[in-house]
């Protein structure tokens, strides 16, 4: 009876009552033609990965070919003789994002419980939280200028004193002169604070509320609950969380290019100019030419290549480790 | 019957009840290590507070102040000259972040509607899903390579090598994760029910999709969808080697192009003092532009809610 079959397509109708719609060509094909076109949106998504993977790949092949794996354990990186090694910036990386995690997971987390463990007015907790995200919306580019104008010139006179005071270990052994390691850390703090803030704040709220009732109706303190009860309920979420910040930090660009100094010489002490994978792309892309640019692809690999297994180590993590309540 | 012996505390029974163990004890080691920690996470929260307060202050204040209207439609002065404002900088994040929203939007919905409504749990989703969230791990200088590899190098379009277009590719790489995982998490939001009624009535399958759940889970999706291009607008590192920088007004979308971001970049690391104070009055537009959006982002979800 419906006014969209056409009496042509319903030759059996049961005793005429009501008519079975039959679809149209026309919107077979359309609704054919749409999961198409969206199926090879979704598959365009695999695709830009899979270009991206085989683009620095085949420009980092000569690299590859010339250097081979010195390259991850030379620290010589000379245009001049084209000679290049990518120790110093492959040691930065991975210096700069593990002590800024260090620093920052303490932080992260401390923070997140203060504004999820009823301590404080919850009013003032959604302001702490409101501020801890839009501190992730600010570009890396506006904190880099922070840092080199504000920061490093504020931290200064403490650089100084832990020369003076540590000046006897390798790590604290030059002067600190403005750019260098310790305030590209800091800065790289800054930005992946609100990262593991916000992940271990879902986490945390997302303890089922009869955990904590349990807790609390044995007797246990606040902290007591926390420490026992809550954070290890919540520890998968809270390392799949750090580790996705700890890939952020690898591939961080901007604030760090423009506070590290962007040293070519290897010098293990923190308070001098370092290096990282990606401030080298940044500062060195636009002007290199011949097997520069092919050296500082295979860099970039090798920065994808960690980003890479840090991350599925986060998302596996996430997975096994997750409690079933 | 009054004289009971004097037994030590701890041991006796009447004291294991006495209804002074009930009363908050400060000195307890467990109430002084509650306090403690407390107060340090008090104190991890406030040093967390403390950047945005501080970048935010020195940027509205020192940025604020240089706002002046011949900014916003001079062009940059040369090395080491004063005046002039970030006009063709202001224009070129726009166009910028425009062609990177125009590309990355419909692809990115498109694709979350697949993942959603036509396969949710089949192999090849879950290839898809894994490929979204390793791109969104990918870090953005990455994808600055890559377009340089793909694009600038090859000379692709009409033989120019640095482009806005080049770099609006490459914001749409970093864009394209978080517009594809709100779509495809809102749209699973949507009420089975509504799928079903709308078929029930005679609908299509893509009418469904396009008149029924699609409108269903707005909400969603233009939250994802404002927080990605805000965060697309103040990328610097893809924009350094693909869309270059330009002193001069956009000479179309096949040019070269000055934006924001690289505009702070450039003038952050200039030894003179007037291009640093054009950096902040340039971070100053930028933070209030994305801070806008963000709270927009904001919005859109406490209006809907209600």
């Amino acid at each position: 009876m419906s006014s969209l079959s056409t009496p042509a397509a319903v030759p059996e109708s049961p005793a005429g009552a009501y008519t079975l719609r039959r679809r149209p060509m026309s919107e077979k094909l359309l609704d054919g033609g749409f999961r198409n076109l969206t199926m090879g949106l979704a598959a365009l998504v695999a695709t830009v990965l899979l270009a991206i993977l085989i683009t620095v790949f085949s420009g980092a092949r000569e690299a590859i070919a010339e250097f081979g794996t010195s390259f991850l354990t030379s620290s010589a990186w000379d245009p001049v003789n084209e000679k290049y090694g990518a120790f110093t910036a492959i040691y930065g990386t991975l210096v700069s994002s593990f002590l800024a995690l260090l620093l920052a997971v303490p932080l992260g987390i401390g923070t997140a419980i203060f504004i999820t463990e009823d301590i404080i007015p919850s009013s003032l907790r959604e302001a702490i939280g409101l501020m801890v995200e839009l501190l992730a919306a600010i570009p890396s580019v506006v904190l880099g200028l922070w840092a080199i104008f504000v920061m490093e010139p504020a931290i200064r006179p403490l650089l100084n004193l832990s020369h003076k005071l540590l000046g006897w270990t390798p790590f604290f052994n030059t002067v600190p002169q403005g750019p260098g390691m310790a305030p590209a850390i800091l800065i790289l703090v800054v930005m992946v604070l609100p990262i593991i803030t916000a992940i271990a704040r879902d986490a945390l709220n997302q303890v089922p509320i009869e955990l904590r009732q349990g807790a609390y109706g044995i007797g246990t303190t606040r902290w007591g609950a926390i420490f026992n009860i809550i954070l290890p309920a919540a520890i998968s979420a809270i390392v799949g969380g750090v580790m996705l910040a700890l890939g952020r930090a690898m591939g961080e660009t901007m604030a760090v290019t423009m506070i590290i100094g962007n040293a070519l010489n290897f010098n293990v002490s923190l308070l001098a100019p370092g290096n990282t994978i990606a401030s080298m792309l940044a500062n060195q892309f636009g002007e290199a030419d011949g097997i520069q640019v092919s050296a500082l692809m295979y860099a970039g690999l090798i920065l994808m290549l960690l980003t890479f297994v840090v991350n599925v180590a986060a998302q596996w993590i996430v997975r096994k480790l997750s409690l079933r309540y | 019957m009054t004289s009971f012996p004097q037994v030590p505390q701890a041991h006796s029974a009447s004291s294991l009840f006495d209804r002074g163990t009930l009363f908050f004890k400060p000195s307890l080691g467990r109430n002084l290590f509650n306090s403690i920690c407390t107060s340090i996470a008090g104190l991890f929260a406030t040093i967390a507070v403390l950047p945005l307060v501080l970048v935010l202050l020195y940027v509205l204040v020192q940025g604020g102040r240089l706002i002046t209207p011949s900014l916003f439609t001079q062009l940059p002065p040369a090395p080491g000259m004063s005046g002039g404002g970030i006009g063709n900088a202001m224009i070129g994040t726009v166009v910028v972040t425009l062609i990177a929203s125009l590309l990355a939007i419909p692809i990115g919905v498109g694709g979350g509607i697949y993942l959603s409504e036509y396969n949710r749990s089949g192999w090849f989703a879950q290839v898809v899903r894994f490929c979204n969230d390793v791109l969104a791990g990918v870090p953005s200088i990455i994808s600055g390579v890559f377009v340089y590899g793909l694009i600038v190098a090859t000379r692709i379009f009409f033989g120019q090598s640095y482009s806005a277009m080049a770099g609006g590719i490459a914001l749409s790489v970093l864009m394209l994760p978080t517009v594809i995982k709100t779509t495809d998490e809102g749209l699973k939001l949507v009420p089975q029910e509504l799928r079903w009624g709308a078929f029930g009535v005679g609908a299509s399958q893509v009418v469904t999709i396009l008149k029924v759940v699609l409108p269903a889970a707005f909400t969603p999706i233009a939250t994802g969808v404002v927080l990605a291009i805000a965060r697309a607008a103040g990328e610097t590192a893809p924009l350094i080697f693909t869309a270059l920088f330009s002193p001069f007004w956009p000479e179309g979308i096949f040019n070269p192009i000055a934006s924001m971001s690289v505009l702070i970049y450039n003038f952050a690391i200039m030894p003179y003092a007037p291009q640093n104070q054009l950096a902040w009055a340039a971070s100053f537009v930028l933070v209030v532009m994305i801070l806008a959006a963000n709270l927009l982002a904001r919005w859109i979800t406490r209006v809907n809610r209600t």
